[in-house]
């Protein structure tokens, strides 16, 4: 008998452990930020752009207007993003003779690209673009080894002081699908093959990618501009 | 009692597999964990419905039910007798027959597998194999 009731015990140990792990796990899942896709070549309606043209910073009566085409998921726009871009901004930019134009060129092969695009434009919703654009190139080395980036842009929104609400419904229904397309049918028709394309006042960019080779190139286009 | 014990826990286990297909049904976890991409085949196929119902639904009310007989099964007043384990057996049978037509409709009709109904088939065939053992051990031949 007292056998039997250590048998039932170890029974009801091992049950309790199964019921709390499977709960656990569920729970788990049903809590989580779900996965997110973003279609890729979606068609492009009107209403998706809106006369949407990119992201812009700084003064609109620079002289010099440069677009950038770049792929949050390609190194050497992270490299650029991180490296000169913060003396870009604070020399041409920040100063008013540079007017700064990011539109999206997710690569097919850059399996998170299209999503960190579409995390930067649901944070650009709520004033939070360039906090989030930022962030997801800083963290490049860690989300795009990963093998679910979407709860990590979503760690960096609420950084960002984004309301998560707001932001889960924006990446659940993939609202700037189209508008993302948009970005990348424009560098496609542009003659964009690669990241990051650069466009100095609509003019497709040969140079080199340093703070100096742009301050020079800005300085030249603003040169002729003025005569 | 080992068997009942051991079918308690597996259709514990079945429950949970059933719950977490029955979850993704529902839209509420996201994509399966499921390397072949064959699971999402055979949700959204047109056959993870019978008469109106999610196949996932029938696994969880299915193994929800194993789940309480077994555990009934093992009470002092139900633990010696005979007829527990063959409506347990009896049920689990069900379980099993209409696992091998889900099996025939991934292999023939949809070619796709679902990893996580492969383990429900085993779980469904491991709670039917010691239910049979459990009618075997209180046979009457034996119990002479």
């Amino acid at each position: 008998m007292a056998a039997t009731q250590a048998g039932m015990k170890r029974f009801y140990t091992l049950f309790a452990v199964i019921a709390v792990a499977g709960l656990g796990v569920l729970v788990y899942l049903l809590t989580r930020p779900a996965t997110v896709s973003i279609p890729a070549n979606v068609t492009v309606q009107a209403s998706d752009t809106s006369g949407f043209k990119g992201y812009v910073k700084g003064s609109s009566t620079a002289p010099v207007e440069i677009t950038e085409y770049a792929d949050y998921q390609c190194p050497f726009c992270q490299t650029f993003a991180t490296l000169q871009m913060p003396t870009i901004e604070e020399r041409l930019i920040n100063t008013g003779r540079l007017r700064w134009r990011y539109r999206d060129f997710p690569l097919s092969q850059h399996s998170f690209a299209r999503v960190a695009a579409h995390s930067a434009a649901c944070a650009d919703e709520q004033g939070k673009y360039w906090d989030q654009h930022r962030r997801i190139y800083e963290g490049q080395s860690e989300w795009a080894s990963s093998r679910n980036a979407a709860p990590i842009f979503r760690t960096y929104a609420r950084a960002a002081g984004v309301d998560l609400g707001r932001y889960d419904a924006c990446m659940q229904a993939g609202k700037y699908a189209g508008r993302i397309q948009a970005d990348q049918n424009s560098g496609l028709a542009a003659g964009v093959s690669s990241t990051p394309t650069l466009m100095a006042n609509g003019r497709l960019y040969q140079g080199r990618f340093d703070s100096d080779a742009i301050t020079k190139l800005v300085d030249s286009l603003a040169r002729h501009s003025t005569r | 009692m080992i068997y009942r014990m051991t079918a308690a826990l597996l259709s514990l286990t079945g429950l949970f597999i059933s719950a977490y297909l029955y979850l993704y049904k529902l839209g509420k976890i996201g994509s399966l964990a499921c390397g072949t991409g064959g699971c999402e085949t055979v949700q959204l196929s047109p056959w993870s419905r019978v008469a109106g119902v999610d196949v996932a639904l029938i696994g969880v009310l299915g193994y929800a039910g194993l789940l309480f007989w077994s555990l009934a099964a093992l009470q002092p007043g139900l633990a010696g007798q005979r007829w527990p384990a063959a409506l347990l057996a009896g049920l689990a049978g069900i379980g099993v027959l209409f696992t091998g037509y889900l099996t025939y409709l991934e292999l023939f009709i949809i070619h796709a597998i679902c990893r996580w109904c492969v383990a429900s088939g085993f779980v469904v065939l491991g709670i039917f194999a010691v239910a049979l053992l459990d009618l075997r051990r209180l046979s009457p031949a034996r119990s002479v």
